[in-house]
């Protein structure tokens, strides 16, 4: 079903997104670029002894890849570093695997519909890599290829 | 003119068993045409005939096997020969796809005509297809890669290519009809007007041949290229015609098998024409099906099949233009078989997502076009292309799945 896909929360995220600015005095950020369909994303973050302070996103994308940056954005403020990983980890397990759910991905948990449209995941996970990215200090444009 | 009714469509969408199934539930509706087309059952057959009963190497064999695919194998040639209306058999050369036949041109007569300071002329319609062959000649001899601009119909601005014309010119690359946007792009005036500066015209025709007669001699072109796939043949095959004297000068592409006709440590003479240019085994059924294809469209008349997308075309235009929020990309004067356009609001994968669950094919992105997608200052459309087998049904489902999407992201 097609509103399995777009529910409500992706819906309102990717008209609304969260967080959708630059941050001035981000301490890491990166770029991340889809070449199948030009999608953009740059995440900014702010870390204070381990911790996420600010985390904001800017980029031009669809539905499921902006809404997932804002959620993203919005989860993830005040992690710590190694809390974020293991929600990166946990995320993509949501998307490509059939495991049940993992029960404490909150929000998240609205993404599981993009399972059922494999052309779609890299959509979802284009602000995740992105973040992986800002978190591991490449420095460089990641691609979701 | 011949109209609508003229084409017996119902028949013809039985020679294609693909179209007639479901999916995600519903009728599928096929409007990705410009990607690829459908086949069909006699190229399917002829696939499946060849590798049942004739299946052998061609050209040097003494057996009876080897003997046919020859015999088909060249047959498919003449075909070719006449459904471009070239002059000469050996003025075709089989090659993989347009993408192919493009770099070998670069690699044979521009590696040996352009040098440094020289300039290359293409269009801001191109597909990338028909610009990165181009950039790496440029790179490689410090030439200069020159564009010709277009309006905001997506027509090239002739004035403008007139003017980048002059001596340091030494090719024009321009496609036939446009993947992006289906502009058809006036090449034999562009064909003359380049020959006034001596200077040769490579036509990228991927979308032209499916949907017109084309005749090469009339267009007087040097060069032109298609694919197979996108014209009812099979993936893997296309054609590169080039004219006799040109392709006579150039020097081969690749080396190997078949376009040699001695070979020692010391000295190898090439084959004639178009061997010189189809070094090792070829797609032999791939060129036996396009074959089978040509005959197909042979049969039905290209006249019929312009005439009746035409009305299709307009019918389908017509449709799109009533959906408020709905921008069209692309509205050239004369257009061929392409609806590209984009939603309010509405990203093009988005909405490709819920047409497919709509059992419509379309495709969304830059269509290998980002130029194209810079110029109208987006990131990629969502574009229906037709095909003769199409019918006005099908542009009333893509209608209704474009509210359908509108539905969606109202919420």
């Amino acid at each position: 079903m097609i509103n399995d896909l777009y529910q409500e929360t992706i819906l309102d995220h990717s008209k609304r997104p969260r967080n959708f600015r630059l941050l001035e005095d981000a301490n890491r950020k990166a770029e991340g670029y889809n070449p199948l369909c030009g999608d953009k994303c740059k995440v900014f973050l702010k870390e204070n002894n381990g911790v996420l302070a600010e985390v904001t996103f800017q980029g031009a994308g669809c539905a499921i890849s902006t809404a997932s940056a804002s959620l993203m954005t919005e989860t993830l403020k005040g992690k710590t570093i190694a809390e974020a990983e293991a929600l990166l980890a946990k995320f993509h397990d949501l998307l490509t695997t059939d495991q049940s759910l993992p029960n404490d991905l909150g929000k998240l948990a609205v993404f599981s519909g993009v399972r059922e449209f494999p052309a779609r995941v890299k959509c979802a996970t284009l602000a995740w890599h992105t973040l992986r990215a800002a978190l591991r200090g490449a420095g460089e444009v990641v691609s979701t290829k | 003119m011949p109209t609508v009714t003229s084409l017996d469509v119902s028949a013809i969408r039985e020679d294609f068993p693909i179209l007639a199934q479901q999916v995600h539930g519903k009728p599928l509706v096929y409007l990705d045409n410009a990607a690829t087309s459908q086949k069909p059952k006699c190229v399917i057959e002829a696939l499946t005939h060849f590798y049942l009963m004739d299946n052998a190497n061609i050209h040097r064999g003494v057996h009876e096997l080897s003997e046919r695919s020859t015999l088909a194998y060249e047959a498919a040639r003449g075909k070719v020969q006449r459904f471009l209306n070239a002059a000469k058999e050996q003025e075709i050369i089989f090659v993989r796809g347009a993408t192919e036949g493009i770099n070998l041109v670069a690699q044979t007569y521009g590696r040996t005509h352009v040098s440094t300071g020289d300039e290359i002329v293409i269009s801001a319609l191109e597909h990338h297809s028909n610009i990165v062959p181009w950039q790496m000649l440029c790179e490689e001899k410090g030439a200069v890669l020159r564009v010709i601009p277009i309006n905001d119909r997506g027509e090239v601005e002739f004035d403008q290519f007139e003017k980048l014309l002059n001596r340091r010119t030494k090719l024009v690359a321009v496609s036939h009809v446009s993947n992006a946007l289906g502009t058809i792009n006036a090449v034999r005036e562009i064909v003359k007007t380049a020959h006034g500066w001596n200077v040769p015209v490579l036509i990228d025709g991927a979308q032209a041949v499916p949907h017109m007669k084309v005749d090469v001699r009339d267009l007087d072109c040097d060069f032109y290229v298609f694919s197979g796939h996108k014209v009812f043949g099979p993936t893997g095959i296309g054609v590169l015609y080039g004219k006799e004297q040109l392709l006579e000068e150039m020097p081969p592409w690749q080396g190997g098998g078949d376009m040699i006709r001695s070979v020692t440590f010391e000295k190898t003479t090439y084959n004639d024409l178009p061997y010189k240019f189809e070094a090792g085994t070829p797609d032999i059924a791939g060129v036996i099906g396009l074959g089978a294809a040509i005959d197909y469209l042979d049969q039905i008349g290209m006249d019929a099949i312009a005439a009746y997308e035409h009305d299709l075309l307009e019918y389908g235009t017509r449709a799109l233009e009533n959906i408020s929020g709905l921008r069209s990309i692309g509205t050239a004067r004369e257009k061929a078989g392409v609806l590209s356009f984009v939603i309010d609001g509405v990203h093009p994968h988005d909405a490709g997502t819920i047409l497919d669950r709509e059992g419509i094919a379309v495709r969304t992105g830059h269509h290998c076009a980002q130029p194209v997608m810079d110029r109208f200052g987006v990131s990629s459309t969502t574009r229906a292309s037709l095909a003769f087998y199409n019918i006005k049904e099908d542009i009333d489902a893509l209608v209704a799945g474009i509210h359908k999407v509108k539905e969606v992201f109202a919420a």
